[in-house]
């Protein structure tokens, strides 16, 4: 396990170099990666929908994102009347700050040697790791708060108020497929992650946290960061027909451009953390040539394939409703994750302890769901009798009064 | 700038670390009590929160950092804003009247006995310099797995104790939500009752 040159006190001039080429870098890339994002998106969603998309700015379209850009910064900036100036300016920054910092803890690939420096292709490894990716998503519910109240005006709070319940609900059970990971490796630190998940079952199976922990941590963190993204479906906060655009609704120029990008940064980053804990991260086999391009290549082409899903996604599945999207996180989803992480960590001890836990949590979720379902009809029985007591006062036929 | 210099001023961080830090808590704390409106007092205190949070990254409290921002500005002023925007923030609050008899004295007091007892701390204990006994500088990945091995031994009772008290809350919580529903149907059957009522 490496240790990021920053925390162990030797801080010589060219550690400071090195950390600060590796922000550029890192934010160059990251820009550049946003910008083909978008066009990567709207060239696939065009195709799903039988349409050509963006085809005018540069050679198909590649472009296209660029000649946004720089419309976007030339309008003009509108603050509304009734908005609360400072909280409005300050919101968008709220959301891209959270958005840049998070990405530093990827490991995009493996180790370097410069210079007589090992470099590890990660702007930065802290000690707490991943928790500074849920620090960074509970700061960004502030953004999103903040944009939505500050507007002064009635659609965008709505969105917020939607927004920030969804990503602060979903959180948790985020964070309890996560700490199923942190239980497996012993360690908070993204590198550390990254490096227990190297080798293999039998030599054939990646001994990826994918299948080392079961399928379930997975697929849960998956919907859960879909739902923290706020991205198809459930961007119930945007949704065109019942809010106009959600809590960006009165925002212009290049402030909305800063939400904009902040959310597709948003979307490689959490497809890159999808790819740090449950698919190894910049592991993979090397092919041949010079050693370090393969890690950095196998973690291109596997958080690629979750940005590809979250398109695919997008055109195939229909908006969740809202309560819908509540029960889904309340009552499946943290219940299953929390379940999980305990079976798990009885297998941590002996095989039979899990085996127990598992065989006991099934029984438990049967039970809890025959009383849902069995509250569920008693409820509506209940509220047919209370509509029918309803009915005398509410007839409209019968005079009013005395 | 010499290269030497430099690398002296970086490589011992904690008083430059400690003013900024020290610096934002109080400008966040101020702005908590000077900001007329209840949201920009509440975004002032989430300032304090970070202010908090960077001191004890200075600490080698790594974990505490994360919690600090996780939990309290994260979750708790989230709640708050949640209130404040729920109940409305137009309405200006009314600060002419005490709502506590003798409440601005009795603050005055605390407050003074709150400073002399920090002061009277800072005699002993300064926050830079010696780093918490719990966590060697230079070592700090060992830190979670410390807190989790002292508060699952030495202070396991108080953790206990902590995590019954918040399922107490959250059964009153659940308690009180409930009650709202049967009271509504209480006052639709007194409704229902006063139609039978105008029926005669």
């Amino acid at each position: 396990m490496g240790q990021d040159p920053l925390f162990l006190g030797h801080i010589s001039i060219g550690v400071v170099i090195i950390v600060l080429v590796k922000v550029l870098v890192a934010f160059a890339a990251l820009m550049v990666a946003v910008m083909l994002v978008i066009w990567f998106e709207r060239k696939l969603i065009s195709d799903m929908q039988n349409r050509i998309g963006p085809n005018r700015a540069g050679p198909w379209g590649l472009l296209q994102t660029l000649a946004d850009g720089i419309k976007l910064f030339f309008k003009e900036d509108l603050i509304p009347d009734k908005a609360d100036r400072f909280a409005f300016k300050l919101a968008p920054y709220l959301v891209l700050v959270p958005a840049l910092v998070a990405f530093t803890i990827i490991p995009v690939g493996g180790v370097v040697h410069i210079f007589g420096h090992t470099v590890q292709l990660q702007v930065a490894d802290p000690p707490i790791g991943i928790l500074l990716l849920l620090a960074m998503s509970s700061i960004s519910v502030y953004g999103t708060m903040l944009a939505g109240w500050s507007s002064g005006s009635k659609y965008p709070l709505l969105g917020a108020v939607r927004a920030s319940a969804q990503m602060v609900s979903y959180e948790a059970a985020m964070g309890l497929s996560v700490a199923a990971v942190v239980l497996l490796t012993g360690s908070l630190s993204t590198r550390a992650i990254v490096t227990s998940q190297a080798g293999s079952f039998f030599h054939i199976f990646p001994q990826w946290n994918i299948l080392r922990l079961g399928v379930v941590p997975f697929l849960i963190f998956l919907v859960a960061a879909t739902a923290e993204l706020n991205r198809p479906p459930f961007d119930l906060t945007e949704a065109e027909q019942e809010l106009v655009g959600g809590y960006v609704t009165e925002y212009s120029s290049i402030r909305f451009a800063l939400f904009f990008l902040s959310e597709f940064m948003n979307a490689i980053t959490m497809s890159a953390v999808i790819v740090t804990l449950f698919l190894g991260g910049p592991d993979g086999p090397n092919l041949g040539g010079p050693s370090f391009i393969w890690p950095i290549l196998w973690f291109l082409i596997k958080t690629g394939a979750f940005l590809f899903f979250y398109v695919w996604v997008r055109a195939a599945l229909p908006r969740l409703r809202y309560d819908q999207l509540m029960d889904l996180g309340w009552k499946l989803l943290i219940p299953v994750a929390l379940a999980w992480l305990l079976v798990v960590a009885g297998m941590q001890v002996s095989r039979v302890y899990g085996l127990v836990l598992f065989v006991i949590f099934a029984a438990a979720g049967a039970v809890l769901y025959r009383a849902i379902t069995i509250g569920r009809e008693t409820g509506s029985e209940a509220e047919v009798i209370m509509t029918f007591r309803k009915l005398p006062a509410a007839d409209p036929i019968r005079p009013e009064g005395d | 700038m010499e290269p030497s210099m430099f690398a002296a001023a970086i490589a011992k961080p904690d008083l430059i670390t400690f003013v900024a830090a020290a610096l934002i808590v109080l400008a966040g704390a101020f702005g908590v009590i000077t900001s007329r409106n209840p949201v920009h007092s509440a975004l002032s205190l989430v300032l304090t929160m970070f202010g908090i949070a960077i001191l004890f990254i200075e600490q080698d409290a790594q974990f505490l950092a994360a919690v600090q921002v996780i939990v309290y500005a994260g979750a708790i002023v989230v709640l708050f804003l949640f209130v404040i925007m729920l109940l409305g923030v137009d309405r200006r609050e009314v600060f002419g009247r005490e709502f506590l008899r003798g409440q601005r004295p009795l603050a005055a007091v605390a407050g003074v006995v709150g400073l002399a007892e920090v002061l009277l701390l800072a005699r002993t204990t300064w926050a830079t310099g010696a780093h918490a006994a719990n966590a060697p500088v230079g070592n700090s990945y060992n830190n979670v797995q410390k807190i989790a091995a002292e508060v699952f031994s030495a202070y396991l009772l108080p953790f206990e104790a902590t995590a019954v008290l918040l399922v107490i809350a959250v059964l009153a919580a659940v308690y009180l939500a409930r009650r709202v529903v049967t009271a509504n149907a209480e006052e639709e059957n007194s409704e229902a009752v006063q139609g039978k009522a105008v029926d005669r």
